[in-house]
């Protein structure tokens, strides 16, 4: 949907020659439907950018945002959208300043008047209509690289291995368990019980707001695991709502331990090896 | 061709496999340590394979063969070292190396032998009708 170089010619033409009311006009009305929320000299100064942009390519001939002369246009869209989406703008906020743009042409193409003034809106419209959708495309790009950084930076965060005693580590799994976490959780466990030489493990599912028949696979599979490099997993901080769904799913735990607490966990293991707990006698003050 | 070393340090032989394993080390391997049992008269076998990046099938049968063997010439047999990469794979294909006891490394190996062969002898002693007969 390029403009021709006529067309370009005469777009040029209008905005360059009124560049101080054109931005001043685009400003007005962006700071409107933006309601305050960006101070009306940073936009000033995006909407200068973004006129500068669209002159300094009109200039060099035929508009056209596909083609290697607008590169310079296609960075200052692009910038616009990135700062908008960071920012938490959403995507009409963002793409409302473009086509803000059409606006301010209708007006300087009914004041300049001519035979051809419709034929002209329309290309200009066509085009200003293909900015703004370039626009929302690269604020969707942002937003969705965004959502991807946290969703890995989730993973990370949410499996920590913590050593509750010698030999005995603990994963407290929190939030809910899919396959990509599953397998993390798996690698990192098995990795620290390497790393510590820990015969023991246990798999906290106090965090776990819903067993299925997924996640019960999922920590299964651990367990198996685990076994098979030699250590040993108990299951704990089995709530009774999900007690009574694994019931009712009918998910064997077979010959694994399971126990109600964290803390009834670490007492069976301590068992296990051999240690022995007992309380101090309180001291008697003379 | 090239052979697995089969070292003896006390009551255990060490069996450390560093090489992919193929049918007739595997073969080889099995003569070996059936041999060295006889010999030394050890009574524990640990298979170190911490440097096997791959443990498939064929690997998991021999494993199960040599815990066969020893066990019929009264030697326990731990599996050590495994990788968590092996550990995830296995469990991931449906394989579980059954009858097979498993340790995270060399040392904790040894004291699941130590154990066994106490528990053993624990078992042997209360079942000697002297040893009853002595403490009343």
């Amino acid at each position: 949907m390029a403009l021709n170089a006529e067309e370009s010619g005469r777009l040029v033409a209008l905005l360059g020659g009124h560049a101080e009311r054109v931005t001043q006009r685009w400003t007005d009305i962006v700071a409107g439907s933006l309601r305050g929320r960006l101070s009306h000299a940073e936009l000033r100064r995006q909407v200068e950018d973004l006129h500068r942009a669209i002159v300094g390519t009109g200039e060099q001939g035929a508009i056209d945002l596909s083609a290697e002369s607008a590169g310079e246009l296609r960075a200052a869209l692009s910038e616009l959208s990135r700062g908008r989406a960071r920012q938490g703008f959403s995507a009409t906020e963002t793409t409302i300043s473009i086509f803000a743009l059409k606006d301010v042409l209708a007006e300087l193409v009914q004041e300049a008047g001519g035979a051809n003034a419709l034929h002209d809106y329309v290309a200009f419209s066509k085009l200003v209509d293909e900015l703004g959708l370039f626009t929302f495309e690269s604020f969707v790009r942002t937003r969705e690289s965004l959502i991807a950084d946290q969703a890995e930076q989730l993973l990370e965060l949410s499996t920590p291995v913590v050593k509750l005693w010698e030999g005995v580590v603990a994963v407290p799994l929190v939030g809910t368990l899919d396959s990509a976490r599953a397998q993390v959780v798996m690698e990192r466990l098995l990795q620290t019980l390497v790393d510590t030489g820990s015969p023991y493990a246990i798999i906290d599912i106090t965090g776990v707001p819903a067993v299925d028949t997924q996640v019960a696979q999922h920590i299964l599979k651990t367990v198996v695991a685990a076994r098979l490099m030699g250590a040993d997993c108990i299951i704990s901080g089995i709530r009774p709502q999900i007690a009574q769904t694994i019931v009712a799913l009918g998910i064997e735990f077979g010959d694994i331990a399971t126990k109600a607490s964290l803390a009834d966990a670490l007492r069976h293991v301590l068992r296990l090896t051999g240690v022995e707990t007992a309380r101090r006698q309180p001291r008697r003050d003379a | 061709m090239e052979r697995v070393p089969i070292l003896k340090i006390g009551d255990i032989l060490l069996v450390s496999i560093q090489l992919d394993m193929s049918d007739q080390t595997a073969v080889q391997l099995q003569d070996d340590l059936a041999e060295r049992i006889v010999a030394t008269g050890c009574h524990g076998v640990i298979i170190d394979i911490t440097a096997l990046d791959i443990v498939d099938s064929f690997v998991g049968r021999m494993l199960s063969t040599i815990a066969s063997i020893s066990k019929v010439l009264d030697a326990e047999t731990v599996v050590v070292g495994m990788r968590p990469a092996v550990a995830i794979t296995l469990v991931e294909l449906g394989l579980s190396l059954n009858g097979i006891r498993t340790a995270l490394n060399v040392e904790r190996g040894m004291e699941l032998i130590a154990a066994a062969r106490a528990d053993e002898l624990d078992y042997q002693l209360d079942d000697d009708p002297d040893a009853e007969t002595a403490t009343p």
